[in-house]
């Protein structure tokens, strides 16, 4: 048997892409849960992380909260909230997601903010800019790249971690791989391990190219996050 | 302390009887958690070192190296083991092998950037003084560039040890496995919680314990800052 083959056979199968649990159905459930729960993330961190950046506080915090996240498994974080009052399915699945995403855009956009020149910001208010406007006509503009930097590596590590969601009674891609170990399916394990790779890339690959807009200059290279931040894993 | 538990509810968070009936097996879950922790992180430096040797010296290999090992960092581990599973098999190969892909891009990335702060002149003193290009990579690139190295082996176990959880899919996630079992045995939360705080614990451990290892074998660098 050739493990490439059955999986490409599996994937071609037109039974598999139809149904409640076929795949373009699966797909849905899962952009479903990652762009509410990045949605809700944003609204969250953003205004925080602006006003936090323009005040100049909680930098250590802010970080180190972002850097510890890295510390708590996903898995346990999934598993525990099902065991609390939020209880089994999509409510408990964005929660868990939420808190995953909520740290890295809020330390991005908590560095873009705070690093902008001094001088930019004296300029600004020698203008006579009150905060607000220095925030909306001066910061954020320039913290734009860091923070498109973290919806990035918020949104990669949301759709990771929304697959494992499968493993507590959730729905999405992870459904495919989680059945196909329950059937001892390997063509549906692999297939749906594929799509779920597949998936990631490409919210990587084109989030990226929004950093890559959103940051002046040519051939400027992109960062994955904040200098001081590393890229959380799910 | 059975009191507590008899008194809530009948499915408490915090059970000292969970831990002592089940040492055992919490002792087991942890010391499997280590073992795939150490033997990942091992391996992935094992790797990283020469990968990031190669992309130095040279400097067309540095993109596709960092862009590989980029593209596994993204893929998620769910998947990433739901492909290699179906070949290696449901066995501990088949997490540490995972588990290893994922150390690569930040132990790369970190021992590219140790090489590349290495001063120019200290290289050409240490040519001048008669050293072979192996004596120059040994004795001088490679102890310049640790704080750097170690910096990334610190991120890279941490992180490990929150993703060796995921490895519970596939046959042996150490304390994942406590985890996934606490779930279905109608969510028993003392297993679960327990389970999990020591997960987070054992990470802690592990950077406190990397820190001073940084500080033993870089004491220059504590005397600089």
């Amino acid at each position: 048997m050739s493990l490439v083959g059955d999986t490409a056979a599996w994937l071609a199968d037109g039974a598999h892409w139809s149904g409640p649990d076929g795949i373009p159905a699966r797909l849905a459930e899962h952009l479903v849960v990652t762009g509410a729960a990045l949605g809700i993330a944003a609204l969250i961190a953003l205004p925080l992380a602006a006003w936090l950046g323009h005040r100049g506080r909680g930098g250590p915090l802010v970080v180190g909260l972002a850097n510890a996240s890295r510390a708590v498994p996903t898995f346990a974080v999934l598993v525990l909230l099902v065991a609390t009052p939020v209880g089994f399915g999509d409510r408990a699945t964005v929660v868990a997601l939420v808190l995953f995403a909520v740290p890295p855009l809020l330390a991005n956009a908590y560095v873009g903010v705070r690093d902008v020149d001094p001088e930019v910001r004296e300029a600004a208010r020698g203008m006579g800019m009150t905060g607000l406007q220095l925030l909306r006509r001066v910061e954020l503009p320039l913290a734009l790249p860091l923070i498109a930097a973290g919806v990035r590596t918020a949104a990669v590590q949301i759709v990771a971690t929304a697959t494992l969601a499968a493993y507590v009674g959730g729905g999405g891609l992870g459904r495919l791989v989680a059945d196909g170990f329950g059937r001892a399916d390997p063509a549906m394990t692999a297939a749906g391990g594929v799509l779920v790779a597949g998936l990631a890339l490409v919210v990587e690959v084109t989030l990226a190219g929004v950093q890559r807009a959103v940051t002046p200059g040519r051939r400027r290279p992109v960062r994955r996050t904040a200098p001081d931040l590393v890229t959380p894993l799910a | 302390m059975s009191i507590l538990s008899q008194t809530e509810a009948p499915n408490p968070w915090v059970s000292l009887s969970y831990l002592r009936d089940n040492s055992d097996a919490v002792v087991a879950a942890t010391v499997a958690h280590i073992e795939l922790t150490v033997i990942s992180v091992a391996l992935g430096l094992l790797l990283a070192v020469p990968l990031g040797v190669l992309a130095r010296r040279y400097r067309w290999l540095a993109g596709p190296v960092l862009g590989a090992t980029g593209v596994i960092y993204t893929i998620p581990s769910l998947a990433l083991f739901a492909v290699l599973a179906p070949i290696t098999g449901l066995t501990r190969t088949t997490v540490v092998i995972g588990l290893t892909a994922y150390t690569l891009l930040v132990l790369v990335r970190n021992v590219l950037a140790g090489l590349a702060g290495v001063p120019e002149d200290v290289r050409e003193a240490a040519r001048g003084m008669g050293m072979s290009p192996a004596r120059v990579l040994l004795s001088v690139d490679l102890p310049l560039a640790l704080p750097a190295v170690l910096a990334g082996l610190r991120v890279a176990t941490v992180s490990t040890v929150a993703l060796v959880t995921v490895g519970v899919v596939v046959s042996n996630g150490g304390l994942g496995q406590l985890i996934l079992e606490g779930f279905n045995s109608n969510l028993y939360r003392a297993q679960i919680l327990t389970a999990s705080v020591l997960c987070v614990l054992l990470a802690l451990v592990a950077d406190l314990l990397l820190l001073g290892l940084e500080r033993l074998l870089t004491p220059w660098a504590r005397a600089r800052s």
